[in-house]
């Protein structure tokens, strides 16, 4: 029997991948969410409510990385010096706001106000990092030889800000849909009242970035208005229209859980749109899985980890989510 | 005034990343099993005592952890950021067991990480337990694991080459590679002796303070022990380290020693004590040396040679002054450490241990030896396996990503103002809470007390000043 190998790894790739996203997602999210609430209570509950998770979301960042190293190690290479400035970006910003988690709670009353910021400032350039990132993907890169043969800058364009600020949106969205979950009171309404307003600003942008993907991409431009390929994906579109309205519609809904899950049905729907898009690339506009693929010998190796230990991951990783569900009180303080 | 080189920038970049991050790891290893160790004396016993330690500890542990999760990210990104050129060349290799090592180890200490920290309430004793036990694995799996990698940089095999790039050919002998053994043993050891030399500072700081002395006489006392049997070992296993090191890599082992030239028949490698290698004129400077001594260490006889730095092209040598003089630092805290523990054995028999102020005023000094011998031995290993990234097969200079000097000298910065500012306010956090000392006499009943309290002022009483 014949396995596509690199089919099966782009997939587990992109599995990791949005795992990070929808879990990262929210844990970002919080950071951004920060500058709309003051309270130091409020502040320590937000933070609460992902303290005990935010590394293991992290990890999957991590998974992605090494991932991409292991099954395509020319993209890894390729994709990684050509987004030198961003990944940077990125990477400082997650120190920030890593330590902070661990640094409010230890200084005095004092430092908090600055770890508080740091917090804040973290947040925001790591997920505008990876926005632009995001973006400069979207736009391909210049590859001579198997390596990256582009300018230092040439990640910065209108476009790739563009997908910056969406994604503050989309971790913006997920966070207060997070918090809806784990908090009651004022700060519980605050969140229901942001739903709103960041969906349909969320829904903008992706608006705005399906109609200018396929102008920069005569490939995706020729996928998505060919007549024979519509009625596979129209349903993409359509769907996250839907769960946009459903989402709008539960924000004020006692099933405290629904808005979450509609922000991620609608993010997921996004994430597929471009998976779609750039299939079956690994490197935009030209090589693709194939070509960059690593030995069989590595992706068979790596692939056995995968299918038994991710199993094994996603289980204790619910467990320990559910020991740690409900609401966060006040009450409970940190170690 | 400096003339660096984009590659030499990526080279400072990343022995900064990886020496701070490194420091971090050592300290997770050591305190998860010792973490561990204590839980389990609290459920055997249940005496105060050991839950007191285990909550302090804890706390430090949290804060440590956090530093080296961030700066761990940066390193694995590093590879295909600053390396770009080595990813591609072995990443088929790399790639895959630094996929392992997250599967493995990363995602476990993560997920048990939170329940260990936060989860005293929320679950059962034994679970609560066999967490804590899980994070101590996680850190050792995860070790192992990037052992594997730098150590098949050291000693590759197990791989064919095909078209100008590494490909796996036999996984158990791409991991069990000839340096692996002994590294392995020879960081874990490490990683011990590091967190029990810094427990022991912190139990003896304590004391002679006058502060908290029931607990810091037991963890002096616990962490005197740790030391008397791992710091013996330590240097077996290293002295074996470095036979192997002989074996593979000949010319590192010559850089360690300072041997330049082939001896005369019957003079044997002397043992070079101190002394300034001079790289332009081959040979060492203001050398104090005792005859035969490296023959002896080396190969076991008076007369036995060793392969000499002269015996390959200059550009093939390693930079030997960082190799050399790290290799003494290294050695020379082990016999400290060495010396320590028996000092410590003989006070312990005559009943003076908590009393010597000459002893205490070594433990505390001797706070950091561990880390710096762990960082000293990573210069040696890392240093002299230059030129070579993958040893023998891929030069250092053809391994680095396409960027300007400029994009290089400025990341650099930025890291360094960082880290700098990030982790040093950190060690400062973690160095207050040693100081502070643990909060009071653990107690269950207080504990469920504090619990029910309803808004628990946790927060402001954990702040510490610096
Ligand atoms: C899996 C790989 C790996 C691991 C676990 C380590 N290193 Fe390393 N090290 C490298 C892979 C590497 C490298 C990518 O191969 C470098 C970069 C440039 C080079 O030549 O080797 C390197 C260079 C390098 C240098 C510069 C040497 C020189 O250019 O002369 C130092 C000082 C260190 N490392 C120190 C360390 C420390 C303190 C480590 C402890 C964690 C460590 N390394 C672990
Ligand atoms: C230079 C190569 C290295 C890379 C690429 C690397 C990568 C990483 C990464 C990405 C993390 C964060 C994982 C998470 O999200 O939880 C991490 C943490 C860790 N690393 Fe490293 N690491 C390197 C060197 C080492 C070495 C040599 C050791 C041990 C001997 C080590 C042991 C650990 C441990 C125990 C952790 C757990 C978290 C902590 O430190 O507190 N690492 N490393
Ligand atoms: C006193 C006797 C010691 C001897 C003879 C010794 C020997 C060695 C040798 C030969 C190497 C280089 C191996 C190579 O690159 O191939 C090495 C590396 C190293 N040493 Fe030591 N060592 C001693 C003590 C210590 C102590 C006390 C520590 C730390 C607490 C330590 C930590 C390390 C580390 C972290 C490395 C780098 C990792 C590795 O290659 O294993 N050593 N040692």
């Amino acid at each position: 029997m014949h396995f596509d190998l690199p089919t099966i790894w782009a997939l587990v790739i992109g599995f990791g991948l949005m795992m990070y996203v929808f879990l990262d997602g929210f844990d970002l999210g919080i950071g951004l969410l920060f500058p709309f609430i003051k309270g130091k209570q409020d502040r320590d509950i937000m933070v609460n409510s992902v303290a005990p998770v935010w590394d293991g979301n992290e990890t999957w960042l991590v998974l992605g990385g090494a991932g991409l190293l292991a099954a395509f190690p020319m993209a890894y290479s390729v994709i990684l010096s050509a987004l030198y400035g961003p990944i940077l970006l990125m990477l400082f910003g997650l120190i920030l706001r890593g330590v902070a988690f661990e640094f409010r709670f230890k200084a005095t009353e004092s430092h908090r106000p600055m770890w508080d910021k740091l917090f804040f400032a973290g947040s925001l350039m790591a997920t505008f990092a990876q926005g632009v990132a995001m973006g400069a993907v979207i736009v391909g890169f210049q590859v001579k030889n198997g390596e990256f043969a582009g300018g230092g800058l040439d990640w910065l364009s209108p476009f790739s800000i563009f997908t910056g600020f969406s994604l503050l949106f989309a971790y913006g969205l997920l966070g207060t849909t997070w918090l809806v979950v784990k908090t009651e009171h004022d700060l519980q309404k605050k969140m229901r009242r942001l739903i709103k307003p960041l969906t349909l600003l969320l829904g903008l942008c992706m608006l705005g970035i399906s109609f200018y993907t396929p102008l920069i991409n005569d490939r995706v431009r020729d996928l998505w208005f060919n007549w024979s390929n519509i009625i596979y994906l129209v349903p993409l579109p359509v769907y996250t229209a839907l769960f946009a309205f459903l989402l709008i519609g539960s924000a004020h809904s006692k099933e405290d859980g629904r808005p979450f899950i509609f922000a991620l049905c609608m993010l997921f729907m996004g994430y597929l749109g471009l998976c779609v898009s750039l299939w079956p690339n690994i490197i935009p506009p030209g090589i693709s899985i194939y070509e960059a693929a690593a030995p069989e010998s590595s992706l068979m190796f790596t692939l056995v980890g995968v299918i038994f230990i991710v199993p094994v991951i996603l289980l204790y990783t619910f467990w320990s989510y559910r020991v740690f569900r409900g609401k966060v009180l006040d009450t409970e303080g940190y170690h | 005034m400096f003339d660096f080189s984009a590659i030499d920038l990526a080279r400072v970049q990343f022995a900064f990343t990886v020496s701070f991050h490194i420091i971090f790891p050592a300290i997770t290893i050591g305190l998860a099993s010792y973490l561990a160790v204590l839980e389990g004396l609290w459920l055997y016993t249940r005496k105060p005592i050991y839950m007191t330690l285990c909550r302090f500890w804890m706390k430090i542990f949290a804060v440590n952890f956090a530093m080296g999760v961030v700066s761990g990210i940066v390193m694995a990104y590093q590879f295909g950021t600053n390396w770009s050129q080595f990813s591609n060349f072995a990443g088929a290799i790399t790639g895959p067991l630094l996929s392992y090592e997250v599967m493995t180890a990363f995602f476990l200490e993560a997920g048990f990480l939170g329940v260990m920290l936060f989860g005293w309430k929320k679950v059962g004793e034994r679970l609560h337990f066999a967490s804590t036990i899980l994070v101590a694995i996680g850190t050792l799996i995860s070790m192992t694991w990037i052992l594997a990698s730098n150590s098949w940089m050291q000693t590759p095999q197990g791989y064919d080459i095909v078209d100008g790039r590494v490909v796996p050919v036999d996984w158990f002998k791409i991991i069990f590679n000839p340096s692996f053994p002994y590294r392995l043993a020879h960081m874990g050891l490490a990683a011990f002796l590091a967190t029990a030399l810094l427990v022991g500072a912190s139990g003896a700081w304590h004391i002679l303070k006058g502060t908290h002395v029931a607990v810091s006489k037991k963890m002096l006392s616990m962490a005197m022990w740790m030391l008397l049997i791992i710091a013996p070992m330590q240097v077996l296993v290293g002295d074996q380290h470095g036979l192997n090191t002989l074996e593979h890599q000949p010319i590192k082992v010559a850089a360690m020693e300072g041997h330049w030239h082939n001896s005369k028949p019957g003079e044997g490698v002397p043992l070079v004590l101190f002394g300034w290698p001079n790289m332009q004129q081959e040979r060492n400077d203001f050398a104090i040396e005792i005859p035969h001594g490296a023959s002896l260490i080396l190969t076991h006889s008076m007369d036995g040679t060793i392969a000499p730095l002269t015996s390959v092209a200059p550009e093939d040598r390693p930079y030997v002054p960082i190799v050399f003089f790290s290799f003494r630092i290294m050695v020379a805290l082990g016999m400290l450490m060495i010396v320590l523990a028996v000092s410590a054995l003989i006070l312990r028999k005559k009943g003076k241990i908590y009393e010597k102020k000459w002893f205490l005023k070594f433990c505390v000094a001797m706070g950091p030896a561990g880390l710096i011998a762990m960082l000293t031995g990573w210069f040696v290993t890392e240093a002299g396996r230059q030129p070579w990234v993958v040893y023998g097969l891929q030069r250092t200079v053809d391994a680095n990503s396409p960027h300007t000097v400029n994009a290089m000298t400025l990341s650099l910065l930025s890291f360094v103002v960082i880290y700098i500012c990030v982790f040093g306010i950190g060690v400062r956090y973690m160095l207050s809470l040693i100081k502070k000392g643990p909060a009071e006499n653990y107690s269950d009943e207080k504990d469920d007390d504090l619990n029910k309290r309803p808004s628990r002022p946790l927060s402001a009483a954990d702040g510490v000043e610096i």
